[in-house]
C-alpha cells in the first residue's frame, strides 16, 4: 500500500504526515530515532483504518518550532494537532518516545482518544534499573543495542545516508537531546497521573530491550488500569520492526476488542 | 606580552592500559584507578609549581575546572585558586575558567568569584567558559541548552556584580527572588572576565562586541587555527567599529623547552602524546553533544574530525603544527613572536606542564623558559 505525505499546519507549525488506508483514525507516534520510513508494520494496521503517521515537530521534514522545549510542551502540542484535524475516537500508538508522547497527552485529555497502544514507552523510571544510554552509545554501538537479531542491525549499518538524509539524523538527534537528556528520558511527573488514562490500554515489550529493559513493562501494567500486556521472546526495542506479524496481529486484534 | 602559567593538574600515576579498555579517560573511566594518596601528592607538587612562577617573574597563574576525569583534576578550581591566594603576594590569579552552564544556580559562581576577589585584594581574573561536551556527561545538564544557559548565567554573574542589590532575576533558567552579593567584588567595576575558546564563531561575536572586549584565549588549536580564529576577533572588533588592544588577544598552548629542538622533543614528546592521545581521548558522543555546537557545525566536525582527542597524534604532528610548542630557546621565541606579528598576540598561557611530565622537566623547562624566552617577550 502506497503512503500518502502530506504536510498540515497546526499553529503555524508544518508537521509532515504519512498517511494510508480508510477507516477509523490510528495516531502512530514514532520514537527517538524519527520517522525512517514506511514498514510493513504500518501496511498491516492500515488495512481497515486510517493510518497517521507525523513527524514530530523537530524530527525529519516537520518545522522545529522554538516553543517546544520538553516532552509535556509536545503532549500539548499532539492535542492541539487532533483538535485542528478534527479526530476523534483515535486509537493512539506511541513506540519509545512516541509512547512517553502518547502518555502525557492522555493524562492531560483523553476527551478525542480510544485506546492506548505502548511499544517499549520511554516517559517513566524503574529506579535501580537503568536505561541503555543513546547519547553515549556510538552509531555502530546503538544499530547492535536496537535490535536482538543482529541481521536487522547489519542492515541499520549498511545504510548509507545522503546529505539531507544525514540533516535530518542530526535534526532528529538535536531534538531528542533537547527533550530527553535530563532526566534521561523520562518526567519524573508522569508516573503518578497515569491512572488516569481510563482507556483499553496494551502494552508491548521485547524482552531483550537494551535500550528500556523489559522490566519497565510490569511498572506500566502496574499503573496503567488493566492493560493487556505482550512481552516478545527474542526481540529488542523496535518490536514493530524485529517482530512485526505478531506485533501487528496482536495490536489489530487489541483494537477490535477496544472498538466495542 | 602578558605571561600566564597554566595549569591543568592531570593524574599522572594513571595505569594507561587499564584507562585504555574503556571509552575515555573521562565520565566512565573507573574511579577505582584513582589513588588518593598519590593523587594528594600531584596536587602538593602541582601547586608548588604554580607557586614558583611567582619568583620566576610571570604575571599570573592560572587553573581551570573539569568534572570526573584524569585529564584535570580541579572540578572545584576556585579551591586551588583559594590556596594560591595565601601563598603568594603579588601575582594575578586566573581561573579559566569556571563553566556556567552547568551550575543549578550561577550565584554561587559570583560569590566565589567575588571572595577570591576579596581574599587576594583584587588579584582575580575570571574566566568564563561552557566547559567541554564531556561535562555535559558528567553533570547531566543538557547540552541542547547550553549556550541558553551560558549567556543567562553570564549576564546574572555581571549584574551581581554590578548592580545594586537586592534586585530580582527573571530569566529562563534561572529565576531569582533576591539577588544581593555579599560580599561585592574587591576591583571595580568587577574582576576582568577572559573568555577561553575554541574558536567558534558565535562566541568571537560574543566576546568583541564593544558591551563586553572580553580578552579571546584560543586553547589548544594549531598555530594555523589559533591564528584564523584570533584574527577574526580582530575583525569582529573592526566590524564592531574599534581596533582591539594587545590584551585581548591570548593563546593557550602546552610548552616545552630544553637546550635544543632535539632534546626538547626527547624529553616531551612522550608526555605530549600522553595529553592528547590517552588523557584527552573521547568518542565524538562525548566530546559535542547535540547542542553544545550549532547543527552546522557539528556536520563539519563528523566530515572533517579534526579537532583534538578526535583521532590518535604524535608528538611530530603536535610540533609541526604548532599546537605544542616544544623546542630550544631560540625556537621557542620564534615560535611566539610569529604568532604575536600574525595576530597581535598580547597574552601567552604557556603550559608546562602536561601530560605524564615530570615534575623535574616541568621545572627545568620553565627556568629555561623564565630566563632564556621570557625577557625577550617583554618590553
Amino acid at each position: 500500500m502506497a503512503a500518502e505525505d502530506v504536510s498540515v499546519k497546526v499553529r503555524d507549525v508544518s508537521v509532515r504526515v504519512h498517511r494510508a488506508g480508510r477507516g477509523p483514525t490510528v495516531l502512530f507516534l514514532h520514537g527517538a530515532g524519527g520517522y525512517a520510513q514506511w514498514l510493513p508494520f504500518f501496511d498491516t494496521l492500515a488495512d481497515g483504518y486510517e493510518l497517521l503517521v507525523p513527524e514530530h515537530p523537530g524530527y525529519g521534514l516537520s518545522d522545529d518550532p522554538p516553543f517546544i522545549r520538553n516532552v509535556p510542551d509536545m503532549a500539548m502540542f499532539y492535542l492541539d494537532f487532533i483538535e485542528t484535524l478534527g479526530l476523534d475516537r483515535i486509537h493512539l500508538i506511541g513506540h519509545s518516545l512516541g509512547g512517553w508522547i502518547a502518555a502525557e497527552m492522555l493524562i492531560r485529555d483523553r476527551a478525542r482518544c480510544a485506546s492506548l497502544t505502548l511499544l517499549a514507552p520511554a516517559g517513566i523510571r524503574v529506579e535501580g534499573v537503568p536505561t541503555g544510554d543513546l547519547f553515549i552509545w556510538a552509531p555502530d554501538e546503538t544499530a547492535r543495542n536496537l535490535f536482538h537479531n543482529q541481521r536487522f542491525a547489519e542492515i541499520m549499518l549498511a545504510l548509507q545516508p545522503s546529505e539531507a538524509q544525514m540533516d535530518i539524523i542530526l535534526k532528529n538527534r538535536f531534538t531528542t537531546t533537547k527533550l530527553g537528556w535530563q532526566p534521561r528520558l523520562f518526567n519524573p511527573d508522569l508516573e503518578k497521573w497515569l491512572h488516569r488514562i481510563k482507556l483499553p490500554s496494551l502494552i508491548v515489550w521485547g524482552a531483550q530491550d537494551k535500550v528500556i529493559p523489559a522490566a519497565y513493562a510490569a511498572k506500566w501494567q502496574d499503573r496503567l488500569p488493566d492493560p493487556r500486556l505482550l512481552m516478545l521472546d527474542e526481540c529488542g526495542h523496535i518490536p514493530q520492526i524485529e517482530k512485526a506479524d505478531a506485533v501487528a496481529r496482536e495490536v489489530r486484534d487489541f483494537l477490535k476488542g477496544a472498538r466495542s | 606580552m602578558k605571561l600566564i602559567s597554566f595549569h591543568l593538574m592531570p593524574y599522572r600515576p594513571l595505569d594507561f592500559e587499564e584507562a585504555a579498555k574503556h571509552r575515555s579517560a573521562w565520565v566512565v573511566l573507573p574511579n577505582t584507578l584513582y589513588d588518593p594518596v598519590k593523587g594528594a601528592e600531584e596536587y602538593a607538587a602541582y601547586i608548588d609549581f604554580l607557586v614558583d612562577c611567582e619568583r620566576l617573574g610571570f604575571d599570573g597563574i592560572s587553573v581551570n575546572e573539569h568534572h570526573q576525569n584524569a585529564y584535570g583534576l580541579m572540578p572545584a578550581p576556585n579551591l586551588i585558586a583559594s590556596a594560591l591566594i595565601q601563598r603568594t603576594k603579588s601575582i594575578k590569579i586566573a581561573v579559566l575558567g569556571r563553566a556556567l552552564p552547568i551550575v543549578g544556580n550561577p550565584i554561587f559562581i559570583a560569590e566565589e568569584y567575588a571572595m577570591l576577589d576579596n581574599l587576594s585584594k583584587g588579584r582575580i581574573i575570571c574566566g568564563f567558559v561552557r566547559g567541554i561536551g564531556a561535562e555535559y556527561h558528567s553533570t547531566g545538564i543538557n547540552p541542547y541548552f547550553s549556550h541558553e544557559r551560558f549567556h543567562e548565567a553570564h549576564d546574572l554573574i555581571v549584574k551581581a556584580w554590578t548592580q545594586p542589590g537586592p534586585f530580582s532575576f527573571d530569566g529562563q533558567h534561572f529565576n531569582l527572588r533576591y539577588v544581593n552579593l555579599w560580599p561585592r567584588p574587591y576591583q571595580t567595576p568587577h574582576p576582568p572576565i577572559w573568555i577561553p575558546s575554541q574558536g567558534s564563531s558565535e562566541t568571537v561575536v560574543w566576546a568583541a562586541h564593544p558591551d563586553r572586549k572580553y580578552p579571546f584565549l584560543v586553547t589548544f588549536s594549531s598555530s594555523e587555527l589559533v591564528a584564523r580564529y584570533l584574527n577574526a576577533y580582530r575583525d569582529q572588533a573592526r566590524k564592531f567599529g574599534y581596533e582591539p588592544e594587545a590584551g585581548q588577544f591570548g593563546w593557550a598552548c602546552p610548552l616545552y623547552v630544553a637546550d635544543t629542538d632535539e632534546r626538547a622533543k626527547a624529553e616531551a614528546g612522550r608526555a605530549i602524546e600522553t595529553l592528547f592521545n590517552n588523557y584527552l581521548r573521547m568518542p565524538m558522543e562525548m566530546l559535542i553533544p547535540p547542542g553544545y555546537t550549532s547543527q552546522s557545525s557539528m556536520k563539519n566536525f563528523m566530515k572533517l574530525r579534526t579537532a583534538v582527542g578526535g583521532r590518535v597524534t604524535d608528538a611530530d604532528y603536535l610540533i609541526g603544527s604548532g599546537t605544542a610548542v616544544i623546542g630550544s630557546p631560540k625556537t621557542v621565541r620564534a615560535k611566539i613572536e610569529e604568532m604575536r606579528d600574525k595576530t597581535g598576540l598580547g597574552i601567552l598561557l604557556p603550559m608546562f606542564q602536561f601530560g605524564i611530565l615530570s615534575d623535574e622537566l616541568a621545572r627545568r623547562s620553565i627556568e629555561m623558559f623564565a630566563s632564556e624566552v621570557m625577557p625577550h617577550l617583554r618590553g
